[in-house]
């Protein structure tokens, strides 16, 4: 595929997802809102999992940390909407940045532990007393769903579908540009070989670190969106459950890919949903079943799945 | 005093629960370096088991004897069937089919006894002689049931050709193989060990949590810092470090930090174990060859 097919490509991929709402009822339009939401997370996590081989079962806390962050500046504060994601996003930045600090010394297994430890205590952690006062405790926080603005004849859902879909695309295009450039190979470098990569003058501290921040950084701004779009932030809605689905997200996506991101989150947004309608268990076993089907039979995800299927017929 | 009393005995008994699941960990861990994060989950379904056991009029022994047999024969599937294809996989891969194991078993417990809480009975009275405000009967029990186990093991371990050929498999696969011992069949032995253990933990921990499918998140976390403090490839390191935790999560729980961060805590104590001390208390500091 030329260079320019490509960004032909994507430029209609874009206008078509744009145009999607006008044809959605608005309780569609809110769960595609939702699944680019998904699709940002799983886009920071496949930063840092796929490419840089750090693994987090806890960015559940990351995202819940985005969503409070922009409810408390809206509840309290009143804040508007948009002015909360930078600032959902830089916190989201710190607190990766710090728990990267102790993962450079933790390896494979131990990380994993400790991030899924991190995931376990979350919603205790949102519901203690000290905090109550700017978290709300167990009754969480209550925002209200932004207006079209400049009086634009959409509605609510319809308006932040769009919104959402805007920021999407703009940290795509980060992140497609970070994994092209020096940090992506320095990231790939230090995941492959890191003993190799010090020697080339990686500086491994500061990249793992880094990426972890920006990592977090994108659930923190996915977590600033979903607790608007939702308008409703409280503890039990950041349970394991949600950090283990972003992990289904790039599983099912295909680790270490972009355009993974996109599939694993329509995966994890409408599947659950149908599977709710057989059992409240249902989207736990279909989520393992998956997993290990994923594992041992297309380790790729859905991302190298399209790949070959794209090769084949360019070669028929 | 007496409340203070209270809390230490309660300490060491939960702390016994602790000390097995971190064995188990650590049987898991010495032979494959992985650490077996659906460790919990097994051990909840095997109580499920026991309960539905108990339910249908079978006395309590027996219902935790069938249970730990049942256990041990899963364990060892589990090892063959799902573990065993990706047993020299990237740790990723590892790291996502631990996950869909813990998925899949905690679905399938809420699938097959639904989300209610239940009462698990236990099976200790204490002689009236005995009683005392500050050790129950299902506390002292507990401790016992752990203690003997422990003891088992170790003599196991120490004392059989079986015990010595795994804990050669453990050590040097490469060597045991060539020296005749079958390391699959081990791995297999050390998975089924390590889920008896497990169900024993869980029938144990059971009356004092209740039952239901999230029963043994807060378990295996503790579990997980019991391993890592004691040294995750030293199993008497890890008894300990069960106790300990058990005895620190109690006081702690009880003059510091109240109940409602139990979970908070356990995660502070891992963090801090793998940041400040990784190798353990007992731990072997490992050297990496460049």
């Amino acid at each position: 595929m030329t260079p320019a097919l490509r960004v032909g490509g994507v430029v209609l991929a874009v206008a078509i997802a744009a145009a999607l709402p006008f044809f959605l009822t608005d309780y569609r339009t809110f769960q595609f809102t939702q699944a680019l939401i998904y699709a940002i997370v799983l886009l920071g996590l496949n930063l840092l999992t796929g490419y840089s081989g750090q693994i987090s079962l806890g960015h559940g806390a990351f995202y819940a940390v985005g969503a409070y962050t922009a409810a408390i500046l809206m509840d309290q504060a009143g804040w508007p909407y948009w002015a909360t994601l930078p600032v959902a996003g830089a916190v989201c930045f710190g607190f990766g940045f710090l728990f990267g600090l102790p993962a450079l010394r933790l390896h494979g297994h131990y990380l994993a532990f400790a991030t899924f430890a991190l995931a376990v205590a979350t919603p205790q952690i949102l519901k203690y007393k000290g905090i109550e006062h700017w978290t709300g405790g167990v009754q969480g926080i209550v925002t209200l769903k932004p207006d079209a603005p400049f009086g634009l004849p959409l509605s609510q859902d319809r308006w932040l579908y769009l919104f959402t879909l805007a920021i999407a695309v703009a940290l795509f295009v980060v992140a497609w540009n970070l994994v092209r450039g020096r940090v992506g190979r320095a990231l790939v470098a230090l995941r492959d070989h890191p003993i190799a990569a010090e020697a080339m003058g990686v500086d491994a501290a500061f990249f793992k670190t880094t990426v972890f921040g920006i990592s977090a950084m994108y659930a923190g701004i996915a977590g600033a969106l979903g607790g608007i779009a939702v308008q409703f932030v409280s503890p039990d809605a950041f349970t394991t459950l949600l950090s283990i689905s972003f992990v289904v997200g790039i599983v099912v996506g295909g680790i270490a890919t972009i355009s993974g991101a996109l599939w694993g989150a329509l995966f994890i947004q409408f599947v659950p949903n149908v599977a709710d309608q057989i059992s409240k268990a249902a989207p736990w076993a279909i989520y393992g079943a998956v997993l290990l089907v994923f594992i041992y039979a297309m380790p790729g995800g859905v991302a190298w799945m399209l790949r070959r299927v794209a090769g084949s017929l360019r070669r028929a | 005093m007496e409340a203070f009393l209270h809390q230490l005995f309660a300490g060491i008994a939960t702390g016994g629960i602790y000390a097995s699941i971190a064995l188990a960990l650590v049987m898991i861990y010495q032979s494959t370096h992985h650490i077996n994060f659906a460790q919990g989950e097994l051990a909840m379904f095997s109580t499920y088991l026991a309960w539905t056991c108990v339910e249908a009029g079978l006395p309590w022994w027996a219902a935790f004897v069938l249970t730990v047999v049942a256990s041990f024969v899963a364990g060892a599937v589990i090892e063959r069937v799902v573990m065993r294809p990706v047993q020299h996989a990237p740790v990723l891969s590892v790291v996502i089919v631990f996950i869909a194991l813990l998925v899949i078993l905690n679905s399938l417990a809420g699938w097959i006894w639904t989300y209610t809480i239940k009462t698990f009975p236990s099976p200790f009275v204490m002689p009236r002689a005995l009683e005392n405000p500050w050790l129950s009967a299902h506390e002292a029990g507990s401790i016992g049931v752990t203690l003997a186990v422990l003891v088992a093991l170790w003599a196991f371990f120490r004392f059989t050709r079986l015990g010595l050929a795994m804990r050669a498999a453990a050590q040097n696969p490469v060597s045991s193989r060539l020296a005749g011992i079958r390391v699959g069949q081990m791995l297999m032995l050390g998975w089924g060990l390590a889920a008896a253990i497990g169900a024993v933990a869980g029938m144990l921990i059971a009356p004092v949590v209740y039952l239901d499918p999230n029963m043994m998140a807060g378990v295996m976390l503790y579990a997980f810092a019991a391993a890592l403090l004691g040294g995750i490839d030293n199993p008497v390191g890890a008894v300990l470090g069960g106790f300990i935790v058990g005895v620190v999560e109690n006081l702690a729980g009880a003059y510091l930090v109240g109940t409602e961060l139990k979970l908070t805590v356990a995660l502070a104590l891992i963090i801090g174990v793998l940041v400040f001390r990784p190798t353990g208390l007992l731990g072997r500091r490992t050297v990496v060859r460049v």
